[in-house]
């Protein structure tokens, strides 16, 4: 309840604010909730999805446009308009985002600079759309029969519609698929081996952020009952997007806080510095581009962070897991199946040949370790097994079927789990939500589904999933910590709980050992020897040679991307061939 | 005994909030090779990028006898240390002629002219290099890269020349060449910090040598003595543990 | 349409191509090195050719002030900084580049009556101040998060552009200016009249593409910022500094933005809030070359140059909407040829 307190009070002022304030407040309010509906959209796309678009006002105009034109020319019903509205803009986005989306992070905020410029062009070119003088006598929109005619009227519904989003986003952002979108910003290779579609994660923040626009362009129009162009061009764009980066580019709060601090500061230097400068025009925008430059040089993560350090309140870390039935499990295939067959793999990157006509296979329960020294390319192979960089030629056989052109998350549908050399995780999400990750694929619920929180039976289940993985490797203790704060060795565990997560029949562990103290490679050890007893095959790159010797079962030996020793551990430690990779020779 | 070229007090460093290398100590002397040898992940590429200033890091550094407080790499390469690293960094896109040119950089950017010279001393040591000055670094196989790798950095005239694992990913052939062409270097008084995991290739040819295990110098001795010392073999392949 | 308007439409689309392909070099030549995606170029441009007109009209341009300001502040940071490290020694630099030259500058600006000078001059004067903004918006705005991600490095450059637009606006008024072409001579050429500002922009740009071209390939600077752009990290091994670079590249991306619009001003009308469509039209021809390939640019930057023409002349209230259409073709085509899985930094 207490953490509630803030929030309540908050809502409560808003409530009560038509009743206490003078009207400028009011149109001042309105004006920040609809720019905050935007910048959510920006919140969700660039601070957690990590992309970037400068086309926000071009959505809100196309929100505002088509009920505009609409209701006026046609006599269509406000409310219809705003469907069509959001059919068109969802259209828009859905191509914009296809033409950019698989492209470098930096062509979809250039596609959406040209998209808003065009659109700005259009607006103001368009004799139907009234050129640049715009459409005028839009109706009152009307609400359970009630008419919206004063903004004082409006002020709840587009706080209403404001609160409503930002629940929604919070709401998304706390689920399976919110997980993968937030996956997207410095994890997407991670993610896509986890099975996640990381396009279709884009596409879809990009989607809802022009929803979220078009929603706020509606009301505006409504709001307004004129439109002309000038609100929708890119430099009001470049706005949508500083008032995210001041609030708090990765906080939803911060749309809020971002939306008023500008919208308000914006007020007060329209009057200030034409006096103070003695001419008139948008001077505001020199302060406004220094105050970026600092923001984004000194304190990036926004004025949010600081608002919550004065609020007395510790936000709550520790969350209880309901006990919920366990998700199914596939059935391993019988010991001594043949998992994996990799025959004459080779992989060149440019003239280099990291690879050159490997061959290998594992069974299921069975362990084989891969070692060789430095550079030897035993990475590059699990690259290629796990579908991160294919083979240049050559077979990859996962359960007897082809995999070597199909993408990775394709490759752990199928039931294999990976972790990484160097570790990939998010470091600033929970060591739970990092595993559960690894389930992405065990759920089935949607974006909607999420959005309203429909989904907390399946989400349960998943988090107690992880929670299982994270007890079977020892992390049971430090579930909602940072992934960040663990010390390196137990990273690599966690990624090792994340890939049982998938719930593999076939582990490709790369160097698990690494970092971790003696009693903890003990119980490692003791751990995947469990899994290879319950049937889990196990491919290891590994340098600790007390570690691999111990528990391989089979040992191939690489130098020069090439496979130069293969056979038990015993014969594999005495062979010379061996012997010279490892400590070399100049004579 | 002559001050050290390069002197690394309790060096420690770390990758976020993990430590990586812990309290080394370390030292070169003008015109000595010395060798730090270790299995994978040891942490020798981080200690040298700390060295060189490409990594945050706590304790003293010491060059020519000067301590490095806020160290830039620029600076310390217009100083006269140099790093071939384990990834060569190479310009790929660019001729072999205009990488060794590159090499010499500071040099140019202090007003010595006489690059042409000590390119003619490069391609002396590695006539291959001359055979094919005008094709594109990316082009090169992975000998000549080091070879160009090396050659580069010899272009700068350094006085302490560091190399990060010289022999990854080459054959055995190429690193025996490569490893002669580093001990003839000795003759020319430049000072040696030769990283290796192939620690006999190493230990032939340096005075002095250190191992680097899990972030800590584990032994350290005149390389004659560390390569009969049975220890090294269990750090590398891990015998000792097997044998109870 | 006959004839006579096609070669018209055509020499005003090679001459704003051209304008657009050294913008769209300097893009890719910034992009590169620094990983800035340079949106205020084109405020160098109306800079360059607003602070020109100011000359020719006898004012004193608010650029001048811009650039004392500039200077004063870069000076006072990295004297603080210097001082702080104890590098005393390069005070003397600091001061020569950032406020003595700037006072020099401003010194020759009230010293000479600047309406009076021959044209060559007021360029060598209107580039002395727009060209040291280049290194000094480098220094301020973006040396300080040059380790940052592309994406923070965009919002970065969107703020510096806002800013400049505003401080545009606070030098030069809403008032478009145009100049004088630099040579009044008419050639007939068949049946087509070339005008000699045609020329000179022709000739200028040429000139500036073999120049860069030269100084890529044959000195060493060149080469050296060539070589951050391949690897940032083998540059600065070799002692070549990020933040040298970057200055550099700001330095060179700031001349031609200047220099084009100074070619620029006499064909068509500059309001301080123009630089930034030419830019981005510079923009659409680097995409079409995928900001990386310099040739492809060029090229892009002609077809830019013509479709904008013809479209004038057929659609000119959609003029703009047509060229910045060109892009979605051009990232369609990218998006389909390319396959490689994105990791971002």
């Amino acid at each position: 309840m207490r953490q509630r307190l803030p929030l309540l009070v908050f809502l409560a002022l808003l409530v009560l604010g038509p009743a206490i304030l003078p009207e400028f407040y009011i149109t001042l309010l309105n004006y920040i909730g609809l720019y905050a509906i935007v910048t959510l959209g920006l919140v969700l796309l660039t601070g957690v999805g990590g992309l970037m678009s400068f086309g926000q006002a071009a959505f809100v105009g196309l929100g505002a446009y088509t009920t505009a034109y609409l209701s006026t020319a046609h006599a269509v019903s406000p409310w219809l308009a705003l469907l069509v509205g959001l059919a068109i803009t969802a259209v828009v986005a859905l191509f914009l985002g296809f033409l950019t989306l698989r492209l470098s992070g930096h062509y979809l905020p250039l596609g959406t600079i040209a998209w808003g410029i065009s659109l700005y062009f259009l607006f103001g070119n368009l004799d139907f759309l009234g050129g640049h003088t715009g459409l005028t006598s839009i109706p009152v929109l009307g609400l359970f029969g009630y008419e919206l005619n004063t903004g004082r009227e409006f002020y709840y519904l587009i706080w209403a519609v404001l609160l409503a989003a930002v629940l929604a986003t919070q709401s998304l952002l706390d689920s399976r698929e919110g997980r993968a979108i937030r996956a997207l910003k410095g994890g997407s290779l991670m993610a896509e081996s986890m099975g996640v579609n990381t396009a279709r994660s884009k596409t879809v923040i990009f989607l809802i952020a022009a929803l979220f626009a078009c929603v706020s362009g509606w009301l505006y129009a409504h709001l307004q009952r004129f439109v002309n162009p000038t609100p929708f061009g890119l430099h009001i764009g470049i706005e949508y997007l500083f008032m995210a980066v001041v609030g708090g580019v990765v906080h939803v709060w911060g749309a809020i806080v971002g939306a008023g601090v500008i919208t308000v500061l914006k007020q007060w230097l329209q009057d200030l510095l034409p006096r103070l400068l003695g001419q008139s025009g948008n001077f505001e925008a020199i302060v406004f581009g220094i105050l970026m430059i600092f923001v984004l040089q000194r304190m990036r993560d926004g004025i949010w962070p600081l608002l919550l350090r004065l609020v007395p309140v510790k936000a709550a870390r520790r969350r209880e897991i309901a006990q919920a039935e366990p998700l199914p499990q596939r059935q391993l295939p019988a010991i001594g199946t043949l998992l994996l067959e990799v025959k004459g793999a080779s992989k060149h990157f440019g003239g280099l040949i990291a690879n050159n006509n490997m061959d290998l296979t594992v069974k299921a329960g069975e362990v084989m370790a891969l070692i060789g020294p430095n550079g030897a390319g035993k990475s590059t192979m699990f690259n290629c097994i796990s579908g991160v960089d294919p083979v240049t030629s050559g077979e990859v056989r996962f359960l007897g079927e082809r995999v070597d052109h199909l993408r990775s998350r394709e490759i752990a549908r199928r039931g294999m789990g990976r972790t990484f050399q160097h570790v990939r995780l998010l470091p600033t999400m929970s060591v739970l939500e990092n595993v559960a990750l690894g389930a992405h694929l065990r759920g089935s619920k949607g974006v909607l589904a999420a959005s309203l929180h429909l989904e907390r039976a399946e989400e349960a289940r998943l988090l107690a999933e992880a929670r299982r993985q994270l007890e079977r490797v020892g992390l049971g203790d430090c579930l909602f910590d940072e992934a960040g704060s663990l010390p390196l060795g137990q990273q690599r565990v966690l990624e090792i709980a994340r890939a049982l997560c998938v719930d593999p029949c076939l582990l490709l562990l790369d160097e698990p050992a690494a970092g971790l103290r003696y009693m903890e490679k003990q119980a490692l050890a003791d751990l995947l020897r469990k899994l290879r007893g319950e049937g889990m095959g196990i491919l290891l790159v590994e340098h600790d040679m007390d570690f691999v010797m111990g528990l391989a079962d089979r040992v191939v030996v690489m130098e020069f991307g090439e496979k130069i020793s293969e056979g038990l551990p015993e014969e594999v430690q005495r062979d010379p061939v061996v012997l010279e990779a490892y400590l070399g020779g100049v004579e | 005994m002559a001050a050290p070229i390069l002197e690394v007090k309790d060096l420690s460093v770390s990758y976020g909030k993990v430590e990586a290398v812990h309290h080394v100590n370390l030292q070169v002397e003008a015109g000595k090779i010395v060798t730090v040898i270790g299995p994978n992940g040891a942490g020798k590429t981080t200690m040298l990028s700390a060295i060189m200033g490409l990594l945050a890091s706590k304790g003293e550094i010491r060059f020519q006898g000067e301590v490095q407080r806020d160290i830039e790499v620029e600076y310390l390469v217009s100083k006269g240390m140099t790093l071939v690293p384990e990834k060569r960094e190479l310009f790929g896109e660019m001729s072999v002629e205009d990488n060794l040119l590159l090499g010499a950089f500071q040099r140019y950017r202090a007003g010595d002219r006489g690059q042409g010279e000590t390119m003619e001393q490069v391609f002396k040591t590695f006539p291959r290099l001359k055979e094919r000055r005008a094709q594109l670094a990316g082009t090169l196989s992975g000998g000549e890269r080091q070879m160009l790798a090396v050659g580069r950095a010899l272009m700068a005239k350094p006085k302490l020349l560091m190399l990060d694992e010289p022999s990854l990913g080459l054959a055995p052939l190429i690193v025996r060449e490569i490893f002669h062409i580093i001990a003839d270097l000795k003759q020319t008084g430049v000072a040696i910090l030769l990283v290796e995991q192939n620690a006999r290739a190493a230990l032939q040819i340096a005075d002095y040598g250190y191992v680097l295990e899990t972030g800590v110098i584990a032994l350290e001795g005149e390389s004659r003595a560390l390569a009969d010392d049975p220890r090294i073999v269990e750090t590398y392949l891990g015998l000792g543990g097997n044998k109870q | 349409m006959n004839l006579q308007i096609a070669l018209l439409l055509g020499q005003d689309g090679i001459v704003n191509g051209a304008i657009y392909a050294l913008l769209a070099l300097a893009l890719v030549l910034v992009f590169a090195v620094t990983r800035v995606i340079y949106i205020p170029q084109g405020e160098f441009v109306s800079y360059g050719a607003l602070t020109l007109a100011a000359f020719q009209t006898g004012r004193t341009p608010g650029t001048l002030w811009f650039l004392l300001a500039a200077g004063a502040v870069v000076a006072a940071i990295d004297i603080v900084i210097a001082v702080r490290a104890g590098a005393l020694g390069r005070i003397g630099r600091i001061v020569l580049w950032n406020l003595a030259l700037p006072a020099i500058v401003a010194g020759l600006v009230f010293w000479l009556e600047s309406d009076k000078l021959p044209l060559a001059i007021q360029v060598v004067l209107t580039l002395a101040i727009v060209v040291p903004l280049g290194p000094m918006v480098y220094r301020l705005a973006f040396q300080p998060v040059a380790e940052a991600s592309v994406l923070v490095l965009l919002i970065v450059s969107v703020a510096v552009h806002t800013a400049m637009v505003g401080l545009g606006l606070l030098f030069f008024g809403a008032e478009g200016s145009r100049t004088p072409p630099f040579s009044e001579a008419q050639f007939q050429l068949g049946g087509l009249v070339v005008n000699g500002q045609t020329l000179w922009v022709l000739g200028a740009s040429a000139v500036l593409i073999v120049a860069l071209y030269v100084f890529f390939e044959r000195t060493l600077y060149g080469k050296a910022l060539r070589a951050t752009a391949i690897n940032r990290v083998g540059a600065r091994l070799m002692g070549i500094s990020s933040t040298m670079a970057g200055k550099l590249s700001f330095t060179l991306a700031a001349g031609i933005g200047a220099f084009s619009g100074i070619l620029i001003a006499p064909i068509t009308t500059i309001y301080y809030d123009t630089g930034f469509l030419i830019g981005l039209k510079g923009f659409v021809a680097g995409i079409i070359g995928g900001l990386a390939s310099y040739p492809l640019a060029a090229a892009g930057a002609i077809l830019v140059g013509l479709l904008e023409s013809f479209s004038s002349f057929w659609a000119s209230a959609f003029k703009e909407v047509i060229v910045f259409t060109l892009i979605i073709p051009v990232l369609l085509w990218r998006s389909l040829t390319s396959h490689h899985v994105e990791e971002e930094e």
